[in-house]
């Protein structure tokens, strides 16, 4: 399942690429994959906790609404880790999704709706989000957080 | 995830322990607050102090159980979120909606 890994010459995980069937049995192992991958690209606890969390949501939309639970259909997800920030990519195969489409979290109207956070944590913790639908088919979400330099030098002290 | 269940002057106090996450998580404690409504109890105290994960979905089922205590005229509070649990409510402005305490004898004691 574990397509590459690899540790670039300024010690940065580099770049891995895993996909695997629209299943929730996942969900954890991605999770604690990503906080895994955060740790190896410098990010403290709390950053961490919030990445893998994000990641988690954007696996479970693209399971649930990209691939519509069809555990024949994929998922992909592409971490990248560069010197100064953290690149996530997943992709689904499904038909993808309006951004002004999805209800806004926070509307009064909305407040006691039991679904509908999942994307809003996602585009509160991470620094950049965006969507596309691929030209091959699928759709794609990607996810970037910035590192901070302090951090991550206090860590390589040790 | 697992329910322990207990009453403390005529309130319901379900302590949860583990992950409410997509799936099994949420909905065991869906089953949790539909049979605590059905034995006749409308007070109900949510302790989420051994909670190590909450994802949307999860989030989701304290809001679903939230409305269906109160749509049967009862209550339905929060004791002892942990930090990562209340910052996930604080941004979804679900603290506005949610009592939530840090004691559970000012928690059974504000219900009326």
């Amino acid at each position: 399942m574990v397509d590459e890994v690899e540790k670039d010459s300024q010690g940065h995980p580099g770049e891995l690429e895993i996909s695997f069937g629209s299943h929730m049995g996942y969900l954890d192992f991605i999770q604690e994959l990503s906080e895994k991958i955060g740790l190896m690209a410098g990010f403290d606890e709390d950053a961490r906790y919030w990445i893998g969390l994000s990641i988690r949501e954007s696996v479970t939309n693209a399971i649930q609404h990209g691939n519509k639970l069809d555990e024949t259909k994929k998922v992909g997800i592409r971490f990248e880790s560069l010197p100064d920030r953290f690149v996530v990519c997943v992709q689904d195969e499904g038909e993808g999704f309006e951004e002004s489409d999805v209800p806004d979290a926070l509307d009064p109207e909305n407040l006691l709706k039991p679904s509908g956070r999942g994307i809003f944590y996602v585009r509160s913790f991470m620094d950049e989000v965006c969507y596309k639908i691929l030209p091959e088919g699928g759709c794609e979400m990607r996810m970037e957080k910035r590192l901070n330099h302090q951090t991550q030098g206090e860590e390589n002290e040790h | 995830m697992n329910i322990d269940t207990r009453s403390v002057n005529g309130v319901t106090i379900l302590d949860i322990h583990g992950k409410i996450t997509m799936g099994e998580g949420s909905r065991g404690l869906r089953e949790k607050v539909r049979e605590t409504l059905e034995s006749g109890v409308t007070n109900i105290l949510l302790n989420l102090g051994n909670v190590n994960y909450i994802d949307s979905a999860g989030i989701g089922e304290l809001v679903s159980s939230f409305t269906t205590v109160t749509n049967q005229g009862g209550q339905l509070k929060l004791l002892n979120l942990t930090e990562k649990l209340e910052q996930l409510l604080a941004i979804t402005k679900l603290t506005t909606v949610f009592e939530f305490f840090d004691d559970e004898a000012a928690a059974v004691g504000s219900f009326s």
